[in-house]
Protein backbone atom coordinates (compact mmCIF):
# COMPACT_ATOMS: atom_id res chain seq x y z
CA UNK A 1 0.00 0.00 0.00
CA UNK A 2 1.13 3.46 -0.99
CA UNK A 3 0.05 6.79 0.05
CA UNK A 4 -1.38 8.84 -2.56
CA UNK A 5 1.21 11.76 -3.71
CA UNK A 6 1.74 14.93 -1.17
CA UNK A 7 4.00 17.49 -1.24
CA UNK A 8 6.87 17.15 1.76
CA UNK A 9 9.02 20.05 3.40
CA UNK A 10 10.73 19.50 6.41
CA UNK A 11 11.87 22.72 7.81
CA UNK A 12 14.44 23.27 10.68
CA UNK A 13 13.27 25.82 12.60
CA UNK A 14 10.12 26.40 14.81
CA UNK A 15 8.98 29.52 13.13
CA UNK A 16 9.58 28.21 9.64
CA UNK A 17 7.09 25.84 10.16
CA UNK A 18 4.10 27.53 11.32
CA UNK A 19 5.16 30.22 8.56
CA UNK A 20 4.49 27.18 6.22
CA UNK A 21 1.79 25.41 8.12
CA UNK A 22 -0.35 28.96 8.09
CA UNK A 23 0.30 29.68 4.24
CA UNK A 24 -0.63 26.12 3.89
CA UNK A 25 -4.06 26.01 6.00
CA UNK A 26 -5.63 22.58 5.40
CA UNK A 27 -3.89 21.48 2.72
CA UNK A 28 -0.87 20.65 5.10
CA UNK A 29 -0.31 17.79 7.90
CA UNK A 30 2.00 17.92 10.45
CA UNK A 31 4.56 14.46 10.72
CA UNK A 32 5.92 13.43 13.62
CA UNK A 33 6.75 9.97 14.49
CA UNK A 34 4.38 9.08 11.99
CA UNK A 35 3.37 5.60 13.37
CA UNK A 36 -0.34 6.98 13.32
CA UNK A 37 0.17 9.35 10.29
CA UNK A 38 1.62 7.07 7.82
CA UNK A 39 -0.33 4.09 8.54
CA UNK A 40 -3.85 6.34 7.91
CA UNK A 41 -2.17 7.75 4.61
CA UNK A 42 -1.49 4.19 3.04
CA UNK A 43 -5.18 3.51 3.81
CA UNK A 44 -5.86 6.00 1.79
CA UNK A 45 -7.82 7.35 5.12
CA UNK A 46 -5.78 10.21 4.88
CA UNK A 47 -4.84 11.96 1.97
CA UNK A 48 -2.80 15.48 3.07
CA UNK A 49 -1.93 17.62 -0.19
CA UNK A 50 1.53 18.89 1.52
CA UNK A 51 3.35 17.08 4.68
CA UNK A 52 5.54 19.12 7.24
CA UNK A 53 8.19 16.89 8.77
CA UNK A 54 8.66 18.31 12.12
CA UNK A 55 11.29 15.97 12.88
CA UNK A 56 14.41 18.48 11.76
CA UNK A 57 13.20 21.17 14.18
CA UNK A 58 15.85 21.09 17.27
CA UNK A 59 14.35 21.55 20.78
CA UNK A 60 11.43 20.24 21.30
CA UNK A 61 12.24 16.64 22.40
CA UNK A 62 13.26 16.31 26.38
CA UNK A 63 12.10 15.18 29.53
CA UNK A 64 12.81 17.66 32.39
CA UNK A 65 11.73 19.27 35.72
CA UNK A 66 11.00 22.98 35.93
CA UNK A 67 9.49 24.40 38.76
CA UNK A 68 6.08 22.92 39.77
CA UNK A 69 5.87 20.92 36.15
CA UNK A 70 7.53 17.91 34.93
CA UNK A 71 8.12 18.82 31.05
CA UNK A 72 7.97 16.62 28.38
CA UNK A 73 8.58 18.03 24.37
CA UNK A 74 6.13 16.98 21.95
CA UNK A 75 9.16 15.31 19.82
CA UNK A 76 9.97 13.35 22.92
CA UNK A 77 10.16 9.46 21.58
CA UNK A 78 7.78 6.57 24.06
CA UNK A 79 11.23 5.08 24.34
CA UNK A 80 12.74 8.18 25.67
CA UNK A 81 10.24 7.90 28.36
CA UNK A 82 11.00 4.49 28.84
CA UNK A 83 14.32 5.10 29.60
CA UNK A 84 14.68 8.36 31.38
CA UNK A 85 15.37 8.47 35.19
CA UNK A 86 12.83 11.12 36.51
CA UNK A 87 9.83 8.79 34.98
CA UNK A 88 10.98 6.13 36.56
CA UNK A 89 10.82 7.85 39.84
CA UNK A 90 8.24 9.86 39.96
CA UNK A 91 6.27 8.37 37.09
CA UNK A 92 5.80 5.18 36.93
CA UNK A 93 2.58 5.28 35.27
CA UNK A 94 4.15 6.26 31.91
CA UNK A 95 6.57 3.58 32.23
CA UNK A 96 3.22 0.87 32.60
CA UNK A 97 1.70 2.60 29.37
CA UNK A 98 4.97 1.73 27.46
CA UNK A 99 5.08 -1.31 27.98
CA UNK A 100 1.36 -1.90 26.88
CA UNK A 101 1.96 0.84 23.88
CA UNK A 102 2.75 -0.67 20.59
CA UNK A 103 5.92 -2.34 20.64
CA UNK A 104 9.74 -1.32 20.91
CA UNK A 105 10.27 -0.64 16.97
CA UNK A 106 7.53 1.51 17.23
CA UNK A 107 7.59 3.14 20.48
CA UNK A 108 11.54 4.12 18.62
CA UNK A 109 9.45 6.34 16.87
CA UNK A 110 5.83 7.31 17.93
CA UNK A 111 5.77 10.63 19.68
CA UNK A 112 4.22 11.70 23.11
CA UNK A 113 3.24 14.49 21.01
CA UNK A 114 1.59 12.97 18.07
CA UNK A 115 -0.21 9.89 20.57
CA UNK A 116 -2.12 13.03 21.91
CA UNK A 117 -2.35 15.71 19.02
CA UNK A 118 -3.64 12.49 16.60
CA UNK A 119 -6.87 12.58 19.09
CA UNK A 120 -7.73 9.08 19.41
CA UNK A 121 -9.76 7.56 21.95
CA UNK A 122 -7.40 4.29 21.43
CA UNK A 123 -4.22 6.00 21.96
CA UNK A 124 -2.93 5.16 25.82
CA UNK A 125 -1.24 8.86 26.53
CA UNK A 126 -4.67 10.60 26.62
CA UNK A 127 -5.60 8.72 29.65
CA UNK A 128 -2.38 9.08 31.56
CA UNK A 129 -2.50 12.23 30.73
CA UNK A 130 -6.00 12.80 32.40
CA UNK A 131 -4.90 11.22 35.57
CA UNK A 132 -2.01 13.38 35.62
CA UNK A 133 -4.09 16.87 35.28
CA UNK A 134 -1.41 17.46 32.50
CA UNK A 135 -1.58 21.02 30.21
CA UNK A 136 -0.85 21.17 26.40
CA UNK A 137 1.22 23.95 25.30
CA UNK A 138 0.03 24.64 21.43
CA UNK A 139 2.27 27.18 19.60
CA UNK A 140 0.87 29.34 16.68
CA UNK A 141 2.60 32.16 14.85
CA UNK A 142 2.03 34.62 17.17
CA UNK A 143 1.42 33.45 20.27
CA UNK A 144 1.53 30.02 22.88
CA UNK A 145 -1.06 28.75 25.24
CA UNK A 146 -1.44 26.45 27.72
CA UNK A 147 -4.94 24.18 27.59
CA UNK A 148 -6.13 22.03 30.11
CA UNK A 149 -6.22 18.07 28.89
CA UNK A 150 -9.80 18.39 30.06
CA UNK A 151 -10.63 20.79 27.15
CA UNK A 152 -8.09 19.41 24.47
CA UNK A 153 -10.01 16.63 23.11
CA UNK A 154 -12.78 17.61 21.12
CA UNK A 155 -13.96 14.51 19.28
CA UNK A 156 -13.52 11.95 16.55
CA UNK A 157 -9.98 13.04 15.76
CA UNK A 158 -9.89 16.72 16.83
CA UNK A 159 -7.97 18.39 19.18
CA UNK A 160 -7.86 22.07 20.38
CA UNK A 161 -4.72 22.01 18.33
CA UNK A 162 -6.18 24.83 15.67
CA UNK A 163 -5.09 25.03 11.80
CA UNK A 164 -1.27 26.68 11.59
CA UNK A 165 -0.21 25.45 15.26
CA UNK A 166 1.64 23.00 16.44
CA UNK A 167 1.20 20.83 19.76
CA UNK A 168 4.91 22.01 21.27
CA UNK A 169 5.36 20.35 24.77
CA UNK A 170 3.02 19.28 27.70
CA UNK A 171 3.42 19.74 31.27
CA UNK A 172 2.36 17.57 34.32
CA UNK A 173 2.43 19.22 37.93
CA UNK A 174 4.39 17.74 40.37
CA UNK A 175 2.10 16.04 43.51
CA UNK A 176 2.37 17.94 46.71
CA UNK A 177 2.17 14.46 49.81
CA UNK A 178 2.08 11.25 48.99
CA UNK A 179 1.61 10.29 45.41
CA UNK A 180 1.13 7.09 43.43
CA UNK A 181 0.27 6.24 39.84
CA UNK A 182 -0.53 3.64 37.33
CA UNK A 183 -1.96 2.50 34.05
CA UNK A 184 -3.27 -0.88 33.10
CA UNK A 185 -5.23 -1.89 29.58
CA UNK A 186 -6.62 -4.99 28.21
CA UNK A 187 -5.63 -6.15 25.20
CA UNK A 188 -6.08 -8.91 22.52
CA UNK A 189 -2.33 -9.51 22.29
CA UNK A 190 0.98 -7.44 22.46
CA UNK A 191 0.64 -4.54 19.74
CA UNK A 192 -3.29 -4.31 20.23
CA UNK A 193 -5.09 -1.06 20.69
CA UNK A 194 -7.00 -1.04 24.31
CA UNK A 195 -10.26 -3.15 24.85
CA UNK A 196 -10.67 -0.48 27.88
CA UNK A 197 -7.59 1.15 29.55
CA UNK A 198 -7.36 3.03 32.97
CA UNK A 199 -5.50 5.62 34.52
CA UNK A 200 -4.92 5.99 38.07
CA UNK A 201 -3.10 9.29 39.71
CA UNK A 202 -3.61 9.91 43.59
CA UNK A 203 -1.98 11.97 46.34
CA UNK A 204 -2.51 11.35 50.02
CA UNK A 205 -1.87 13.21 53.04
CA UNK A 206 0.52 11.93 55.76
CA UNK A 207 -2.87 10.49 57.41
CA UNK A 208 -3.47 8.59 54.69
CA UNK A 209 -6.63 10.84 53.54
CA UNK A 210 -6.76 11.15 49.67
CA UNK A 211 -6.17 14.65 49.08
CA UNK A 212 -6.82 14.74 44.78
CA UNK A 213 -7.00 12.16 42.52
CA UNK A 214 -7.02 11.44 38.45
CA UNK A 215 -8.51 8.78 36.68
CA UNK A 216 -9.13 8.69 32.95
CA UNK A 217 -10.43 5.71 30.57
CA UNK A 218 -9.19 4.82 27.40
CA UNK A 219 -11.28 3.68 24.56
CA UNK A 220 -14.52 3.10 26.55
CA UNK A 221 -16.34 6.62 24.98
CA UNK A 222 -16.21 8.89 22.14
CA UNK A 223 -12.96 10.73 23.77
CA UNK A 224 -10.70 10.13 26.16
CA UNK A 225 -13.15 10.21 29.55
CA UNK A 226 -12.44 11.86 32.80
CA UNK A 227 -13.77 10.05 35.69
CA UNK A 228 -15.26 12.66 37.42
CA UNK A 229 -17.89 10.99 40.00
CA UNK A 230 -15.56 8.50 40.46
CA UNK A 231 -12.56 10.47 41.40
CA UNK A 232 -15.22 12.62 43.77
CA UNK A 233 -16.48 9.31 45.53
CA UNK A 234 -12.65 8.72 46.60
CA UNK A 235 -11.35 12.74 47.54
CA UNK A 236 -11.53 12.60 51.56
CA UNK A 237 -11.87 8.95 52.28
CA UNK A 238 -8.83 6.91 53.21
CA UNK A 239 -9.20 4.91 50.57
CA UNK A 240 -11.35 2.08 52.18
CA UNK A 241 -13.19 -0.46 49.92
CA UNK A 242 -16.42 1.01 50.23
CA UNK A 243 -14.91 4.21 48.36
CA UNK A 244 -12.80 2.09 46.09
CA UNK A 245 -15.81 0.08 44.90
CA UNK A 246 -17.77 3.14 44.60
CA UNK A 247 -15.32 4.66 42.45
CA UNK A 248 -14.91 1.20 39.94
CA UNK A 249 -18.56 1.01 39.69
CA UNK A 250 -19.04 4.73 38.58
CA UNK A 251 -16.10 4.71 36.02
CA UNK A 252 -18.14 1.60 34.56
CA UNK A 253 -21.48 3.50 34.56
CA UNK A 254 -20.35 7.12 33.42
CA UNK A 255 -18.51 5.72 29.91
CA UNK A 256 -19.90 4.63 26.84
CA UNK A 257 -17.90 2.06 25.14
CA UNK A 258 -19.02 0.68 21.82
CA UNK A 259 -20.01 -3.09 20.44
CA UNK A 260 -16.66 -3.70 18.48
CA UNK A 261 -14.55 -6.53 17.94
CA UNK A 262 -12.67 -5.69 20.81
CA UNK A 263 -15.92 -6.82 22.93
CA UNK A 264 -19.68 -6.26 24.30
CA UNK A 265 -20.11 -2.92 25.50
CA UNK A 266 -21.24 -5.05 28.63
CA UNK A 267 -17.71 -6.82 28.62
CA UNK A 268 -16.01 -3.35 28.39
CA UNK A 269 -17.64 -1.99 31.86
CA UNK A 270 -16.61 -4.70 33.46
CA UNK A 271 -13.24 -4.71 32.59
CA UNK A 272 -13.57 -0.67 33.32
CA UNK A 273 -14.90 -1.63 36.99
CA UNK A 274 -12.18 -4.22 37.58
CA UNK A 275 -9.39 -2.02 36.08
CA UNK A 276 -10.37 0.89 38.00
CA UNK A 277 -10.68 -1.40 41.44
CA UNK A 278 -6.87 -2.53 40.75
CA UNK A 279 -5.09 0.54 39.52
CA UNK A 280 -6.69 2.67 42.13
CA UNK A 281 -5.16 -0.07 44.62
CA UNK A 282 -1.60 -0.01 42.67
CA UNK A 283 -1.41 3.39 43.14
CA UNK A 284 -2.09 3.40 46.95
CA UNK A 285 0.19 0.98 47.31
CA UNK A 286 3.13 3.24 45.12
CA UNK A 287 1.96 5.92 47.07
CA UNK A 288 3.04 4.54 50.34
CA UNK B 1 13.37 14.68 -4.55
CA UNK B 2 17.39 13.59 -4.31
CA UNK B 3 18.19 11.94 -1.10
CA UNK B 4 21.32 10.68 0.36
CA UNK B 5 21.68 8.10 2.47
CA UNK B 6 24.22 5.62 3.78
CA UNK B 7 23.21 1.95 2.94
CA UNK B 8 25.54 -0.37 5.33
CA UNK B 9 28.15 1.98 5.00
CA UNK B 10 28.27 2.64 1.42
CA UNK B 11 26.88 6.40 -0.04
CA UNK B 12 23.54 5.97 -1.89
CA UNK B 13 21.83 8.61 -3.59
CA UNK B 14 18.33 7.60 -4.92
CA UNK B 15 15.37 10.20 -6.55
CA UNK B 16 12.36 9.14 -5.01
CA UNK B 17 8.98 10.66 -4.57
CA UNK B 18 8.14 11.87 -1.53
CA UNK B 19 5.32 8.72 -1.15
CA UNK B 20 8.11 6.47 -1.39
CA UNK B 21 8.17 4.25 2.25
CA UNK B 22 11.47 3.32 2.60
CA UNK B 23 11.29 -0.37 2.31
CA UNK B 24 10.07 0.23 -1.33
CA UNK B 25 13.47 2.36 -1.62
CA UNK B 26 15.76 -0.52 -0.17
CA UNK B 27 14.43 -3.58 -1.82
CA UNK B 28 13.39 -1.72 -5.15
CA UNK B 29 15.60 0.92 -5.84
CA UNK B 30 18.76 -0.71 -3.93
CA UNK B 31 18.00 -4.28 -4.82
CA UNK B 32 18.39 -5.49 -0.99
CA UNK B 33 15.79 -7.76 -0.76
CA UNK B 34 16.77 -8.75 2.46
CA UNK B 35 14.61 -6.88 4.04
CA UNK B 36 11.04 -7.83 3.61
CA UNK B 37 7.44 -7.14 3.81
CA UNK B 38 5.07 -9.14 5.64
CA UNK B 39 2.06 -7.51 6.43
CA UNK B 40 2.55 -3.75 5.14
CA UNK B 41 0.48 -2.70 8.01
CA UNK B 42 3.34 -2.03 10.77
CA UNK B 43 2.35 -4.93 12.64
CA UNK B 44 5.04 -8.30 11.86
CA UNK B 45 8.55 -6.45 12.04
CA UNK B 46 9.89 -8.36 8.62
CA UNK B 47 10.75 -5.00 7.41
CA UNK B 48 12.42 -4.07 10.62
CA UNK B 49 15.84 -2.17 9.83
CA UNK B 50 17.67 -0.05 12.04
CA UNK B 51 18.34 3.94 11.14
CA UNK B 52 21.15 5.50 12.60
CA UNK B 53 20.85 2.39 15.20
CA UNK B 54 17.51 2.63 15.88
CA UNK B 55 14.98 -0.17 15.01
CA UNK B 56 12.37 0.68 12.86
CA UNK B 57 9.58 -0.49 10.63
CA UNK B 58 10.87 0.57 7.66
CA UNK B 59 7.03 -0.17 6.09
CA UNK B 60 6.11 2.73 8.02
CA UNK B 61 8.52 5.33 7.16
CA UNK B 62 8.97 7.55 3.73
CA UNK B 63 12.33 7.28 2.25
CA UNK B 64 12.42 11.15 2.18
CA UNK B 65 12.27 10.60 6.17
CA UNK B 66 16.08 9.28 6.51
CA UNK B 67 17.91 11.41 4.25
CA UNK B 68 21.09 12.30 5.57
CA UNK B 69 20.87 8.76 7.89
CA UNK B 70 22.56 5.82 8.13
CA UNK B 71 20.54 2.57 7.40
CA UNK B 72 21.65 -1.15 8.39
CA UNK B 73 19.67 -4.36 6.65
CA UNK B 74 20.52 -7.53 7.11
CA UNK B 75 23.47 -7.81 4.22
CA UNK B 76 25.41 -5.83 6.25
CA UNK B 77 25.55 -8.27 9.06
CA UNK B 78 28.45 -10.12 7.53
CA UNK B 79 31.90 -8.96 7.60
CA UNK B 80 35.28 -10.28 7.01
CA UNK B 81 35.55 -11.51 10.36
CA UNK B 82 32.20 -13.71 9.22
CA UNK B 83 28.86 -14.11 10.89
CA UNK B 84 27.79 -11.25 12.67
CA UNK B 85 27.22 -13.03 16.71
CA UNK B 86 23.62 -12.89 15.72
CA UNK B 87 23.93 -14.89 12.36
CA UNK B 88 25.96 -17.30 14.01
CA UNK B 89 23.35 -17.75 17.30
CA UNK B 90 20.25 -18.16 14.71
CA UNK B 91 22.47 -20.80 12.74
CA UNK B 92 23.44 -23.24 15.48
CA UNK B 93 20.24 -22.61 17.13
CA UNK B 94 17.87 -23.71 14.43
CA UNK B 95 16.49 -20.08 14.66
CA UNK B 96 14.14 -20.65 11.70
CA UNK B 97 12.28 -22.20 9.52
CA UNK B 98 10.95 -20.77 6.22
CA UNK B 99 13.31 -17.80 7.08
CA UNK B 100 10.77 -15.31 6.38
CA UNK B 101 10.61 -13.15 9.40
CA UNK B 102 14.69 -13.87 10.41
CA UNK B 103 16.15 -10.72 8.60
CA UNK B 104 13.81 -8.46 10.65
CA UNK B 105 14.45 -10.33 14.16
CA UNK B 106 18.05 -10.19 13.97
CA UNK B 107 17.87 -6.17 13.26
CA UNK B 108 15.53 -6.12 16.18
CA UNK B 109 17.88 -8.51 18.36
CA UNK B 110 21.15 -6.64 16.97
CA UNK B 111 19.43 -3.42 18.62
CA UNK B 112 18.27 -4.43 21.83
CA UNK B 113 21.73 -6.20 22.51
CA UNK B 114 23.34 -3.01 21.83
CA UNK B 115 21.03 -1.32 24.45
CA UNK B 116 21.70 -4.27 26.97
CA UNK B 117 24.32 -7.10 26.31
CA UNK B 118 23.09 -9.00 28.65
CA UNK B 119 18.67 -9.40 28.38
CA UNK B 120 16.63 -11.90 30.81
CA UNK B 121 14.31 -14.28 29.03
CA UNK B 122 11.84 -12.11 29.71
CA UNK B 123 13.45 -9.03 28.28
CA UNK B 124 14.22 -10.82 25.47
CA UNK B 125 10.87 -11.51 24.59
CA UNK B 126 9.07 -8.22 25.26
CA UNK B 127 12.09 -7.39 22.87
CA UNK B 128 10.64 -8.66 20.19
CA UNK B 129 7.23 -8.63 20.70
CA UNK B 130 6.82 -6.53 17.79
CA UNK B 131 8.24 -9.31 15.39
CA UNK B 132 5.96 -12.15 14.42
CA UNK B 133 7.43 -15.61 13.58
CA UNK B 134 4.73 -18.08 12.31
CA UNK B 135 7.15 -21.11 12.31
CA UNK B 136 9.18 -21.65 14.88
CA UNK B 137 7.06 -21.08 18.36
CA UNK B 138 9.79 -18.59 19.38
CA UNK B 139 11.65 -20.76 21.61
CA UNK B 140 15.02 -21.52 19.20
CA UNK B 141 14.44 -17.34 18.76
CA UNK B 142 15.30 -16.53 22.58
CA UNK B 143 17.91 -19.10 22.69
CA UNK B 144 19.48 -17.62 19.59
CA UNK B 145 19.75 -14.27 21.32
CA UNK B 146 20.90 -15.75 24.45
CA UNK B 147 23.91 -17.43 22.16
CA UNK B 148 24.49 -13.80 20.73
CA UNK B 149 24.32 -12.53 23.68
CA UNK B 150 26.98 -14.89 25.02
CA UNK B 151 29.25 -14.21 22.65
CA UNK B 152 29.39 -10.56 22.47
CA UNK B 153 30.22 -10.72 25.90
CA UNK B 154 32.92 -13.03 25.84
CA UNK B 155 30.77 -15.38 28.08
CA UNK B 156 30.33 -19.17 27.83
CA UNK B 157 28.32 -20.08 24.71
CA UNK B 158 25.28 -21.96 26.24
CA UNK B 159 24.55 -25.59 25.02
CA UNK B 160 22.95 -25.75 21.49
CA UNK B 161 21.52 -29.02 21.98
CA UNK B 162 18.03 -29.47 21.22
CA UNK B 163 15.77 -29.17 24.10
CA UNK B 164 12.75 -30.98 24.25
CA UNK B 165 9.61 -29.46 26.49
C1 LIG C 1 1.37 -1.32 15.06
C2 LIG C 1 1.03 -0.10 15.88
C3 LIG C 1 0.48 -0.29 17.13
C4 LIG C 1 0.17 0.82 17.93
N1 LIG C 1 -0.33 0.61 19.17
C5 LIG C 1 -0.58 1.67 19.98
C6 LIG C 1 -1.05 1.49 21.31
O1 LIG C 1 -1.24 0.37 21.78
N2 LIG C 1 -1.29 2.59 22.06
C7 LIG C 1 -1.06 3.85 21.59
O2 LIG C 1 -1.28 4.81 22.34
N3 LIG C 1 -0.63 4.05 20.34
C8 LIG C 1 -0.38 3.00 19.53
N4 LIG C 1 0.08 3.22 18.25
C9 LIG C 1 0.18 4.59 17.76
C10 LIG C 1 1.55 5.17 18.00
O3 LIG C 1 1.76 5.31 19.39
C11 LIG C 1 1.71 6.52 17.28
O4 LIG C 1 3.06 6.76 17.21
C12 LIG C 1 1.04 7.71 17.92
O5 LIG C 1 -0.35 7.53 18.04
C13 LIG C 1 1.20 8.97 17.07
O6 LIG C 1 2.40 9.57 17.28
P1 LIG C 1 3.34 9.94 16.06
O7 LIG C 1 4.45 10.74 16.63
O8 LIG C 1 3.70 8.72 15.35
O9 LIG C 1 2.38 10.91 15.24
P2 LIG C 1 2.07 11.04 13.68
O10 LIG C 1 1.58 9.76 13.13
O11 LIG C 1 3.20 11.69 13.00
O12 LIG C 1 0.87 12.09 13.76
C14 LIG C 1 -0.42 11.73 14.22
C15 LIG C 1 -1.36 12.93 14.05
O13 LIG C 1 -1.03 13.97 14.96
C16 LIG C 1 -0.63 15.16 14.28
N5 LIG C 1 0.54 15.66 15.02
C17 LIG C 1 1.64 14.93 15.38
N6 LIG C 1 2.49 15.68 16.12
C18 LIG C 1 1.91 16.90 16.23
C19 LIG C 1 2.29 18.09 16.91
N7 LIG C 1 3.44 18.16 17.62
N8 LIG C 1 1.46 19.17 16.83
C20 LIG C 1 0.30 19.08 16.15
N9 LIG C 1 -0.12 17.98 15.49
C21 LIG C 1 0.68 16.90 15.53
C22 LIG C 1 -0.32 14.73 12.86
O14 LIG C 1 -0.55 15.77 11.95
C23 LIG C 1 -1.28 13.57 12.67
O15 LIG C 1 -2.55 14.04 12.34
C24 LIG C 1 0.40 2.14 17.44
C25 LIG C 1 0.95 2.32 16.17
C26 LIG C 1 1.27 1.22 15.39
C27 LIG C 1 1.84 1.44 14.03
S1 LIG D 1 5.87 -5.34 6.75
FE1 LIG D 1 6.43 -3.74 8.08
S2 LIG D 1 5.71 -4.45 9.98
FE2 LIG D 1 5.00 -6.00 8.61
S1 LIG E 1 10.88 -18.79 10.42
FE1 LIG E 1 9.08 -18.72 9.25
S2 LIG E 1 8.13 -16.92 10.00
FE2 LIG E 1 9.77 -17.15 11.34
Amino acid sequence: MIPSSFEYSAPSTLDEALKMLNELGDEAKILAGGHSLIPMMKLRFAEPEHLVDINNIPGLSYVKEEGEYLIIGAMTREVELEESDIVAAKFPIFLDAAKLIADPQVRNWGTIGGNLAHGDVANDHPAVMIALDAEVEITGQNESRWVSINEFFMGFYTTAVQEGEILTAIRIPNASGKNGNSYHKNERKVGDYATAGVAVNITLDDSGTCTAVGIGLTNVNPTPLKAERSEQALIGTKLDDAAIANAAQYASEDCKPSDDLRGSVDYKRRIVKTLTKRMIIKAMERAN
Amino acid sequence: MEIKIKLNGTEMTADVEPRTLLVHLIREKFSSTGTHIGCDTSSCGACTILIDGKSAKSCTILAVQVNGKEISTVEGLLTAEGLHPIQEGFKENHALHCGFCTPGMMMRAVELLEKNPNPSEDEIRWGISGNLCRCTGYNNIVSAIKYASAKIRGAELPSTEPKFV
